[in-house]
């Protein structure tokens, strides 16, 4: 039975992909590759997952796991497998996936669309679900602590360090993308400073009024914020649009205050409830926007591959290998799951043969939320596409100049095309809003507007906008708590008191160093008038996949010292790509002579234009701070490399001495115990016999 | 006739309750009631945390560490 169940799978995916390939020089249809990519999870998770579940890691529904040994009714508890699986989804469920393939559609639908595929299935998926096993092998350990353990202690510091420093930058891109989306829009601030009050209501409500009663107060609140979405464009209408009307440099300033004071509050006033907000919406939205598109199943307006192949491409530069993986990162493959999925989830897993749908299948999800993402970006026509997401630096600051420049690269589209846009979706103008928040909320306001009413088409911007600034400030807050979190773990080891993670005056310091840190990324993109997103964005997938390079490196190391060495390659191969990948982009970042791609280039290229006065006053006012920045970026580049080289080094250094017999530091497992959970079937001596399928 | 619908309806009740356990389940709602359950088998006679404060001590303990993503 499940065999013929395989075979149809491996048909119909076959089939859907042989579609995309034969339809490459025609509109293709959307639903090809919502098939093709979900006939891929589906035999990935069928089989590939099984055998290294069953093969790799031994999976034995007979071990008892640290939730059941554990169990103190608090965070080691036994839970139900799709329970388990909502957690963990909600966990790893961010904004990265929704951003990354939006830039990506710069160089054609296909090669982003077939690199979330790909890397989700052999890459993101297996590194998911292998961070979960070891972890839950070794009673929910860290990333951090496994590294440490089972490499040694300089894994451990800079596995602990490329962390700390990935958190800045992504804060900084993500809170980038937010200010973007609600520059010069009354709309979208006003709304989403709406979402403050509500948060802060419904976090009094959960703790005081109604202790513990999370459906209700989340009800609650994500009506307010619904109406809250209307409430803005009533604002738009009247004479308080002034009060809303902000600029890049005071939404930043917000943006960096509010993260601040996001961090020193108690976390049941700000956080905890904005949490629970998000997840919902963001539960409900892309539910939402899956059945629109089954619904609707728009066709692909943008080519298969677009001449930004070559490395010219506007939103940002670089060649297809290696920056579409760069920039589709979280989608494909995510080095943060590495650090959700050790901790939190392994200590809920009620049976070994769960960690298949919660690792695996959790991250296969996430990646199909990044092809609807992909769909909502490339089915807007490739002009309008453009137009929305490259930066008035380079196509023109007037709209005649964009359409010009953007129609010149053979994508047509008007100033009336653009100006008609902007009048549906409620907003004054469209141009050049970079950082994926805008063309996504565009891309969804058609799906939805064609499948739920066309009359509603701007309530639905505001309210894509609206999904994506509450995910993303809810990402803001978590990762400066978590920041915080690191760095005084850092910083205990320097002076003990600043170490205690209850201390008031170590709570402020570390967190407004943090908040400095990705606060001045922030401010430095928002000034650049290329839109920044092109700096931060590469900057921050760079260290994404060296984080998931990082974890690998560990997985890799462990696996090799419990089983047959020849099975290290699970994790061996995505690792080898990832370090080639990163490790070639941040090359070209830092060698490039080409001022549009290398980071010194662009520092030493804009330093001359100064000296001689080649730039326009506006610019020459920021150009210091920019060519500090960039030269700052190159250095970032340069030691996150070396972090991610000395780890590999570390994992290399124990398979050759596994490899040639020579003694390895033990595993750090715990020990096997029977389980005497109800439904697992006692048979004696089944270690490392489970069976496959289940 | 009368039959059918009767095990209709009775399905039906038994697939809403079901996706409203799991929806409980997963939202975290009915922590407090687990918990309850788990500190009645365990630790009998020792009086268990009120609901505010159980609530209190699971936010906190869920918002240390690395518990979200990009």
């Amino acid at each position: 039975m499940n065999k013929i169940f395989g075979v149809v799978l491996a048909v119909i995916g076959g089939f859907a992909l042989g579609g995309i390939a034969l339809y490459r020089q025609e509109p293709i249809n959307s639903l090809w590759i919502i098939v093709a990519s979900v006939c891929m999870y589906l035999l990935g998770y069928r089989f590939y997952a099984a055998w290294i579940a069953a093969k790799v890691y031994l999976v034995d529904p007979t071990r008892a796991t640290p939730a059941e040994r554990l169990n103190n009714g608090r965070d080691f508890v036994p839970t139900p497998k799709w329970v388990a699986f909502g957690h963990h989804f909600a966990a790893i469920a961010g904004p990265g996936p929704l951003v990354g393939p939006t830039l990506a559609a710069q160089f054609g639908y296909l090669p982003g669309t077939l690199w979330i595929i790909v890397g989700a299935v052999l890459g993101g998926c297996v590194q998911d679900m292998t961070m979960l096993m070891l972890s839950m092998r070794r009673d929910g350990k860290s990333l951090g602590q496994m590294a440490r353990d089972e490499l040694g202690p300089i894994g451990g510091f800079a596995a602990l360090i490329g962390t700390l420093m990935i958190m800045i930058i992504l804060i900084a891109v993500l809170g980038l993308v937010v200010v973007n989306a609600m520059k010069h829009s009354p709309w979208a601030t006003s709304t989403v400073f709406a979402t403050i009050p509500v948060a802060i209501l419904v976090g009094f409500y959960m703790r005081s009024w109604r202790p513990g009663r999370v459906l209700e107060a989340s009800v609650i609140g994500v009506s307010l914020i619904a109406f809250a979405v209307f409430g803005g464009g009533w604002v738009d209408q009247s004479s308080m649009r002034g009060a809303f009307d902000y600029d890049g440099t005071s939404l930043a300033g917000f943006v960096i205050v509010y993260g601040w004071l996001a961090a020193i509050l108690p976390v049941w006033l700000l956080l905890a409830p904005r949490d629970y907000l998000s997840t919902f919406l963001k539960l409900g939205t892309v539910g939402l926007l899956a059945i629109a598109i089954l619904l609707m199943h728009p066709q692909i307006k943008m080519p298969a591959i677009t001449q930004f192949v070559d490395g010219n491409g506007p939103l940002f530069t670089g060649k297809i290998f290696p920056f579409v993986f760069i920039t589709i990162a979280c989608g494909a493959v995510s080095g943060f799951h590495a650090l959700v999925s050790s901790g939190t989830t392994p200590k809920m897993i009620s049976n070994e043969r769960d960690v298949r749908l919660i690792g695996y299948g959790s991250m296969a999800l996430e990646s199909l939320v990044a092809i609807m993402a992909m769909i909502a970006a490339t089915l807007l026509d490739p002009g309008v596409y453009f137009a929305i997401n490259v930066g008035a630096g380079i196509v023109g600051v007037t709209p005649e100049a964009a359409v010009q420049t953007i129609t010149g690269w053979g994508f047509p589209v008007t100033v009336d095309q653009m100006a008609q846009l902007a009048q549906d979706m409620g907003e004054k103008s469209l141009f050049a809003r970079t950082g994926g928040a805008p063309s996504l909320a565009v891309g969804m306001a058609s799906i939805f507007g064609s499948t739920f009413g066309r009359g509603l088409l701007s309530i639905w911007y505001h309210f894509a906008i609206m999904f994506e600034a509450v995910f993303i400030l809810t990402t803001i807050d978590a990762g400066t708590r978590v920041g915080r979190f690191m760095l005084q773990d850092l910083l205990g080891h320097i002076a003990k008191p600043l170490g205690k993670t209850s201390s008031y005056p170590s709570i402020v310091l570390s967190s407004t160093l943090i908040v400095l840190g990705w606060g001045y990324f922030l401010y430095v993109g928002v000034i650049d008038p290329n839109g920044g997103i092109n700096i931060l964005w590469p900057l921050f997938g760079i260290s994404n996949q060296m984080l998931a390079a990082i974890a690998l490196s560990v997985a890799t190391g462990i696996i090799i010292k419990n089983t047959k060495p020849i099975y290290a390659l699970v994790t061996g191969g995505p690792l080898a790509w990832l370090a080639l990948v990163t490790t070639v982009a941040a090359w070209q970042k830092v060698v490039s002579d080409d001022p549009k791609l290398g980071f010194f280039a662009a520092a030493t290229d804009m330093a001359k234009k100064l000296a001689a006065g080649a730039l326009p006053p506006d610019r020459a006012a920021v150009a210091p701070q920019l060519i500090f920045n960039q030269r700052l970026d190159g250095w970032l580049t340069v030691l996150f490399t070396v972090i991610l080289w000395f780890v590999i080094l570390d994992m290399v250094r124990i398979c050759v001495r596994r490899l040639s017999g020579q003694p390895v530091v033990p595993s750090s497992e715990a020990p096997y115990q029977p389980t005497k959970l109800e439904g697992v079937p006692v048979t004696n001596g089944l270690h490392g016999a489970a069976p496959v399928g289940h | 006739m009368s039959a059918v619908l009767t095990s209709a309806r009775s399905a039906a009740i038994r697939w809403l309750s079901a996706g409203w356990s799991y929806l409980r389940a997963v939202s975290g709602d009915d922590a407090y009631e687990r918990y309850l359950a788990h500190h009645a088998a365990e630790h009998p006679g020792q009086p268990p945390m009120s609901r505010k404060a159980y609530f209190c001590e699971r936010q906190q303990r869920k918002w240390t560490g690395v518990t979200r993503c990009c």
